[in-house]
Parts: structure tokens; C-alpha cells; sequence
């Protein structure tokens, strides 16, 4: 998993049935040192997170179909938490 | 999933089983600006909507079959939807 800061949101109407109602945030990506990298995803909302939460993110579409309960959903990357606190390099 | 620019098609005329008649786009990969980032790619159209000049979102990898009617084709890029409107706050 990845952490990120949501920094916008995309909406869209004519797209694939899975996303149809689904909240898509654009979140950049966090390196080890809690710098942003530059590189963004776009990820599916499930913790109802918003614009400038730093999140955690499942990137791996295995993981995704499962909490989204779909074998075939074309999904991969889903927003799984709301960070609080990181402690790392200790 | 990542934001892109389409900017051409392509027609092919031979092409695996299972992806005759998907279109084939040209999409120009953009940044979190929305700023042209990157070397094209063609990615099959998943929306069967989408055209020359569009912002489309795409996805990469097992996803992007995932997309299209049939699902176990040999394509690594798929464009998803097609965006209304885009917000993004500079922080």
C-alpha cells in the first residue's frame, strides 16, 4: 500500500458501469520521507475521505475486486484508510 | 487509474481474437496538472465513446482487459471513462 494526500476529485458520466456513482479522488503519492513524489493515481474512495486527507492506498487490483466483492470489476486502485499519524526512520 | 489526452486512433487490420471491433486510441498520458507527461500509448477504448481531443481516465495492467466485453484479451491499456470535470487544489 501507498499513502497520499487527495488533492482533487474527477467526475464523469460516461464511463464504465462499476464506476457509475463511485467517488474518484486524485490523490499524489507520498515517498518514504513523507515528501510528494510528483506522480498521482487516481483511486476509488471507500472510507469517504476528501480533498487534502492523507490516505492510504490499496494499489494492488486482487486485493481491490475483493473489498469492492467483484471477480470482474476493472479496478486497482481504492482508497483503504485515513492517515493520522506515520512514525518511520526511527 | 491516470488522466489522459486522446489523440489519435488506430486502425488495425489484423488483430487477435476477442478485439475485433474495440477501438484502438492514441493517448497522450498527462501529469497531475493535467500537463502532457510522457510517451503515447495505445490503449483499447472500454467506453466505445471516446475520440480525438477527449480527457479521458485510463487504467493499466489486468485492469484494462477487465474493462472491455471480453475480458481475457492480450491488452495493457484501457481507457475507463471519460472525464466531465477535474478539480484539483494546489496545495
Amino acid at each position: 500500500m501507498i499513502i497520499g494526500t487527495v488533492t482533487g476529485e474527477i467526475h464523469s458520466t460516461i464511463g464504465h458501469p462499476f464506476y457509475a456513482g463511485k467517488k474518484m479522488l486524485l490523490v499524489e503519492r507520498e515517498d518514504g520521507a513523507g515528501q510528494r513524489t510528483g506522480t498521482y493515481v487516481i483511486a476509488v474512495d471507500t472510507v469517504d475521505a476528501g480533498v487534502g486527507d492523507r490516505v492510504l492506498i490499496n494499489e494492488e487490483g486482487g486485493g481491490a475486486r475483493e473489498v469492492v466483492r467483484s471477480a470482474d470489476a476493472p479496478v486497482r486502485s481504492l482508497i483503504v484508510g485515513i492517515v493520522d499519524d506515520v512514525q518511520a526512520g526511527g | 487509474m491516470l488522466l489522459g489526452r486522446v489523440v489519435g486512433t488506430l486502425v488495425p487490420c489484423v488483430i487477435y481474437e476477442g478485439l475485433e471491433g474495440v477501438p484502438m486510441l492514441i493517448v497522450q498520458p498527462l501529469d497531475k496538472a493535467g500537463e502532457p507527461d510522457g510517451r503515447t500509448l495505445v490503449a483499447a477504448d472500454a467506453t466505445r465513446m471516446a475520440g480525438p481531443g477527449e480527457f479521458v481516465y485510463y487504467e493499466g495492467g489486468r485492469e484494462a482487459a477487465l474493462a472491455l466485453e471480453r475480458t481475457f484479451v492480450p491488452v495493457d491499456h484501457a481507457i475507463i471513462g471519460i472525464v466531465d470535470a477535474f478539480h484539483r487544489e494546489e496545495p
